[in-house]
């Protein structure tokens, strides 16, 4: 990515970490500065480290928990499904040999990987971060380039600490202007993807700015990073500022004293330069956002909450026609239906996405002194048992109960249905997760992605909802 | 991995776009810590309709599979590659390919193949219209034959490289390990370690 302009700072962190430029065809080799591990997508790669009789070159840039099989209830008992507890086990024995740190289930760090990195103060700006899961992105939040990897890349980086890499392209998400009262980041972010499409952003690092991205929380900018990836993209960058060095102040793993001065000199740099060029651009009005929810089967399917289920015959496109009927057909909806009249069955509150201390306040807020509807269950699961924690020493957990909710315990939960939390066929939930693919929560499940607020009012009045259809 | 040059087999028409991993195999599937016996979760949901392509003679003897575009998006899972190769897939054509699905294919030695979008229409019509017709998929020179049909195939030159070789990334990495071992010598102090660092 090396050129005589200015960079951008997806290109300056790439820079920074080129232990080789490839020759010709080759991809560069990149250095990885933190690799998180969990259970799903490891074990095939210890085992081939052992067969090549290999070391993990870094233990002490590894981290490991336990999030994607884990049940949210019960979790002193040993797991009941199986072939659940030989994943997780057979993730404590490579820990244990490899020399690994791990957090298991129960443990007071235990959590979504994504949760936990960021919580630990392990995601620091300008690092390469990257981890067998798709929302690694979401530590892009911090200015860090962070990507998922397959299993193959994960043994890779453990026997090597780099990866072999073409460059990515850049694309800038300019989102500017105000956000409006009940518009939150899960807004953006669903509007971006339906913008560029689940494709628009393959090849590419977004990096997200403008004035409506600086002026999110730290917790914001990750819900916004963590998509990325559904809209195609590599990864999600948004440059470090003084929020993000407020955030990591005397977090555990946060450099101290003269290294910390230090840290945040270098860290200042990590912005794209004036005269950088993006080999895209988008723009997006954040004034104009109003709460956005998902009618379909891919996070790029969705509409502003006051509009209604579209008509196929109207999309001009024959693929995208064609992926519109196939959509509602999945989600049994009909076209011109009010999307603030669809009915849900469950409400989950949690994931990668939405499962952060914010998150569980936001909706909070909503349901204090309210109820869920009758016949609707809602499921909050904290991103990490500090996140669960932290949400019982606020009283929270007693909103959620008193409004009739569950409160479980952390991990990726019905995000992706691995453990028990799971829609039955036919069912609906609305959803602060990231996939409304088929069957992403349960057989059968028809999933709306929706903002923690959206969630909240949804669970009340039983359908699509936001707080502002609330008495 | 063994090397790649050329494959016969036939091919599979799946008339949809954005196919996910989740759909490739479902999550439920993913508790295995082997790379094999994944063929049983390969598009689970859509196999237990009758009429799914899969399900129909002769597709389900297929090993190459023609999908719409954004094939592989999603979730990271190598499963996915796992389960199409466990099933007897060696190539994938798409106009379109998931970067992770991509990268993982190429590290599995399963062919992801770019076509032109108006070149899988065509293959989808002749496989449609004479099931079982064979697909030959030759890596050397990137092209796609089918009966009459012949089209190119794009690949980035280095995956194609390695999979015509067979060869091993981590070996090809552990090559420079005296690059990695500079680069390491020159890392800023204050970066994170997870564990205490052991002198």
């Amino acid at each position: 990515m090396t050129t005589t302009r200015g960079r951008t700072l997806a290109e300056k962190v790439w820079d920074e970490h080129t232990v080789r430029r490839g020759e010709g065809a080759e991809p560069d080799l990149l250095y990885i500065d933190l690799h998180l591990v969990h259970e799903v997508t490891s074990p095939q790669a210890f085992d081939g480290l052992r067969l090549a009789g290999r070391p993990v070159r870094r233990p002490d840039l590894t981290i490991a928990t336990e999030d994607h099989n884990v049940p949210t209830v019960d979790i002193e008992l040993p797991i009941a499904d199986p072939v659940s507890r030989t994943q997780v086990d057979t993730l404590r024995r490579n820990c244990k040999e490899f020399g690994i740190r791990l957090h298991p289930m129960g443990d007071a760090e235990q959590g979504i990987v994504h949760v936990i990195g960021p919580q630990l103060g392990l995601t620091q700006p300008g690092m390469t971060v990257v981890c067998g899961d798709s929302h690694t992105s979401t530590h892009g939040a911090f200015g860090a380039m962070a990507f998922g990897i397959g299993t193959s890349e994960v043994e890779h980086v453990l026997a090597t600490q780099t990866l072999p890499l073409r460059p990515f392209k850049t694309m800038a998400i300019n989102v500017d202007g105000r956000l409006r009262p009940g518009v939150t980041a899960k807004d953006i972010i669903l509007a971006v993807i339906a913008k560029i499409g689940t494709g628009g952003g393959q090849g590419y690092v977004l990096e997200y700015r403008g004035s409506a991205i600086e002026s999110l929380s730290m917790e914001a900018r990750m819900t916004i990073c963590n998509m990325s990836i559904e809209a195609g993209a590599r990864a999600g960058m948004i440059a470090p500022d003084e929020t993000t060095f407020a955030y990591l102040k005397d977090r555990p793993h946060a450099p101290q004293g003269a290294d910390w001065d230090a840290a945040v000199a270098a860290w200042r740099e990590l912005r794209t330069d004036a005269d950088a060029e993006f080999d895209a651009e988008v723009h997006l009005d954040a004034g104009t956002l109003t709460p956005f929810v998902t009618w379909g089967t891919n996070p790029g399917q969705g509409l502003p909450l006051a509009e209604s289920v579209p008509d196929p015959e109207r999309i001009a496109d024959e693929t995208e026609r064609f992926a519109a009927e196939k959509a509602l057909s999945y989600m049994d909806l009909e076209p011109g239906t009010p999307l603030r009249e669809i009915a849900v069955d469950t409400v989950f509150l949690g994931s990668c996405t939405n499962g952060r201390i914010e998150d569980l306040r936001a909706a909070a807020e909503v349901l204090r002194g309210r109820r869920v509807a009758d016949g609707v269950r809602m499921l909050v699961v904290p991103g990490s048992m500090r996140v669960r924690q932290a949400a019982e020493a606020e009283g929270l957990h007693e909103v959620f109960t008193e409004a009739g909710a569950e409160w479980r315990q952390a991990g990726c939960s019905m995000c992706l249905g691995m453990n028990p939390d799971q829609l039955k066929p036919g069912e609906r939930s609305a959803s602060t997760s990231n996939r409304n693919f088929e069957g992403r929560q349960g057989k059968g499940g028809r999933t709306h992605l929706v903002s923690p607020l959206v969630a909240a009012a949804t669970a009340v009045r039983g359908t699509l909802s936001s707080p502002e259809d609330l008495d | 991995m063994e090397p790649f040059t050329k494959h016969t087999g036939v091919g599979v028409p799946l008339r949809r776009s954005n196919v996910d991993t989740d759909q490739i195999i479902p999550a439920v599937y993913l508790k295995r810590v082997s790379r094999t016996g994944f063929e049983d979760g390969l598009f689970a949901a859509w196999r237990s309709d009758e009429h799914f392509v899969l399900n129909q003679q002769p597709y389900r003897q297929g090993s190459v599979l023609v999908a719409g575009p954004d094939f592989g998006t999603g979730s990271s899972r190598e499963h996915a590659v796992w389960a199409l190769m466990n099933y007897g897939f060696r190539v994938v054509i798409s106009s379109r390919f998931a970067d992770i699905f991509r990268g993982n294919a190429g590290k599995q030695g399963l062919v992801a193949a770019q076509c032109e979008q108006a070149d899988v229409e065509l293959l989808w019509k002749l496989l449609e219209n004479e099931p079982g017709t064979e697909v030959t998929v030759d890596l050397e020179t990137k092209t796609v034959r089918a009966k009459d049909f012949t089209a190119g195939f794009s690949i980035d030159d280095y995956t194609r490289w390695r999979l015509l070789e067979g060869l091993d990334d981590i070996a090809l990495t552990l090559r420079h390990a005296d690059d990695i071992d500079a680069f390491e010598a020159r890392r800023p102090s204050w970066k994170p370690v997870t564990t205490p660092q052991t002198t």
